[in-house]
């Protein structure tokens, strides 16, 4: 006789603490039940947190634990801000995520409208589109490194099949104007399903009865589109673009196997300027100023934008 | 069949159909390259214009798993005739297999790792879902803005405090110490899309097993776990990839013993210029598995990707 491990337990269980088990009161299951978690995100989420920004007024350097930490105050602060290198790498950020969410959201919105017309075999085709965002980006933009090879690439081969041009003499990731659209096209190829699928969702939710009431009043299908499908997905498109854009404004993995940063600083994002910082220099202390200022940027639009979302919803 | 106005006519259909199709054909090109690429030899991974029908070979393949050595004439016959066809396909290159590679240890690590922190991202997770959905709980509340907020920040912020803390411990480049993190950075989006589940159980389930004598205990494992058991198994692969996929805290965190596949696969290098046949076939061996799962996942996916925002 196979026996579940809990019932095994609850058979070895001396009576009296067994009584003790049984006559547990809610409140104290929920304790039991709560606590490992919380202790857990405790431990490697809000501790880590409090310390990053304790560091942030030191200048602490993990290189060099016997150096005497200094309290320096603001100081870390005030360097980043007026450093030209940040203000750079913010603006080939602010680049990679204007692009990629304009190109994400129409391709992303579009294909979403055509599933939405319902043919057959549109599931199918759904979860093969959905492929590219599952896999690791890392892999991935190490690989299309090799799509993007000047003279051997499929990437160049298509261009060249396409344009005419010469497939030896531009470099995706080599050119200071085009490696910034490189990690645009390798990023939209990969993230278009995430908005597409968040989109469907908002499609499929508004009910036929609206389009049917739209049908009786002779609403061409273009008002129809303005009128009904665009406002009443909006708020599912307006997640799309937050998600997205939290996600691309500490952008690092797919990028740093994909140009490294280069050339020059051209595709520099924050997230690589700042692990440059704190594992190559081993600045920690202005690092970890650089991280909670980031976070803080972040903090402070996502509400903004999450306080915009809902009147669009409550509408 | 009834008629519609809603229902969009043929044509349009089929022109929608074309469109996606031919998006999706598109999109998946790269991914078929990565594929087709581990098994061409190194001059057809390499060839302009690119080709697309080539000798398959398993050399990548070989060479990914294998480390290998330049050997003369005299060392090839001194060694006699190869015993097995991967030896065979060595010494077709003049080289001699001198060991396996580091190739199998990550993916072991990768494998031992995500599936480690997943199994207890669950235990943890489903409990503490089922005390958030049926009790009244502090921080309940606060539970997504939590998520969010930890979401928000860059793992590389993260990392630094991390790497700090789990040197103290003695617990940088270790299995224990990658499976916490990633429990942990997985925790708060696993009890938040458990919580979703086990919120769509009626709770008359529960109160009928309690008033048939059962402990809570008892009602948690015999009546809520198997109904809640399709949410957990989402759940559990949704962890799964993410712990699978991670780059920015391996990379940072693990340099030999435990360091995972992702870090490692981009270090792949061959003799002579980068060793394309053996780089695709290492993310072949290493993709493929997502892709059954994200199979596996279709219906929850929407679910898992907004962290719950969106249900349907």
């Amino acid at each position: 006789m196979s026996l579940s491990p809990l019932t095994r337990v609850a058979a070895a269980t001396p009576d009296g603490i067994a009584r003790k088990i049984r006559g547990l009161s809610d409140r104290t299951i929920a304790w039991i039940f709560v606590a490992p978690t919380i202790f857990l995100l405790l431990a490697v989420n809000i501790f880590p947190l409090i310390w990053t920004i304790r560091l942030s007024f030191t200048n602490f350097r993990v290189n060099r634990p016997n150096n005497a930490v200094e309290w320096v105050g603001l100081e870390n602060y005030r360097r980043i801000l007026s450093d030209p290198t940040v203000w750079q790498t913010m603006q080939a950020t602010a680049h990679f995520l204007i692009w990629t969410i304009t190109l994400q959201v129409l391709i992303g919105f579009a294909l979403a409208f055509l599933i939405n017309k319902k043919f057959r075999g549109n599931d199918m085709w759904t979860t093969i589109i959905v492929f590219p965002m599952m896999l690791s980006p890392a892999v991935v933009g190490n690989f299309w490194t090799f799509l993007y090879q000047p003279q051997i690439g499929l990437f160049n081969y298509v261009v060249e099949f396409l344009t005419g041009a010469d497939p030896a003499s531009f470099s995706m990731i080599g050119d200071v104007n085009l490696a910034p659209w490189a990690i645009i096209i390798a990023d939209t190829w990969m993230w278009t399903p995430f908005v597409m699928l968040i989109c469907l969702a908002g499609l499929r939710s508004i009910p036929d009865s609206i389009y049917e009431a739209a049908e009786c009043d002779r609403a061409s299908a273009w008002r129809q589109f303005w009128t009904i499908t665009l406002p009443m997905a909006l708020p599912f498109l307006m997640l799309a673009v937050l998600f997205r854009g939290i996600e691309n404004f500490k952008m690092f993995d797919l990028v740093v196997q994909l140009t490294g940063g280069g050339p020059g600083n051209t595709t520099t994002l924050t997230s690589i300027d700042l692990k440059r910082e704190a594992f190559e220099k081993w600045r920690t202390g202005y690092s970890s100023a650089y991280a909670v200022m980031l976070f803080v940027t972040v903090f402070g639009l996502a509400s903004i934008y999450v306080k915009a979302l809902n009147k669009v919803k409550e509408r | 069949m009834s008629y519609s106005v809603t229902e969009p006519s043929k044509g349009t259909k089929w022109l929608a159909g074309v469109l996606v199709v031919s998006y999706a054909i598109i999109t998946l090109i790269p991914l078929l390259w990565i594929i087709a690429t581990g098994f061409k030899s190194p001059t057809d991974s390499i060839a302009y214009p690119p080709v697309v029908v080539f000798q398959p070979t398993l050399e990548g393949y070989v060479n990914l798993f294998t480390e290998r050595t330049r050997a003369t004439d005299e060392m090839l016959a001194a060694a006699g005739p190869p015993t097995t066809w991967y030896d065979q396909i060595a010494r077709d290159r003049g080289t001699v297999i001198s060991g396996p590679s580091r190739y199998g240890q990550r993916f072991l690590n990768s494998v031992i790792i995500g599936f480690g922190s997943t199994a207890l991202c669950m235990v943890l997770g489903t409990a503490a879902a089922y005390a958030f959905s049926r009790f009244k709980v502090p921080l309940k509340d606060d539970l997504l803005f939590f998520i969010l907020s930890t979401r928000m920040m860059p793992p590389i912020a993260v990392a630094i405090p991390i790497f700090l803390m789990f040197r103290n411990l003695g617990l940088n480049d270790t299995h224990l110490g990658m499976i916490l993190l990633y429990t942990a950075v997985n925790l708060s989006l696993s009890v938040w899309l458990l919580k979703g589940f086990i919120d769509e159980i009626p709770i008359e389930y529960e109160e009928a097993a309690l008033i048939d004598g059962y402990t809570r205990f008892q009602a948690f494992y015999k009546v809520v776990l198997p109904q809640a058991a399709t949410g957990i198994a989402s759940t559990a692969i949704f962890c799964l990839i993410f712990a699978w996929n991670e780059y920015a805290f391996a990379v940072l965190l693990t340099s030999g013993t435990a360091q995972t596949a992702p870090p490692f696969i981009p270090t792949i290098i061959g003799t002579g210029g980068k060793d394309w046949p053996a780089v695709a076939a290492g993310a072949t061996i290493f993709l493929v598995p997502v892709m059954v799962f994200t199979i596996m996942l279709r219906k929850h996916l929407l679910r898992g990707i907004t962290f719950g925002a969106v249900r349907k």
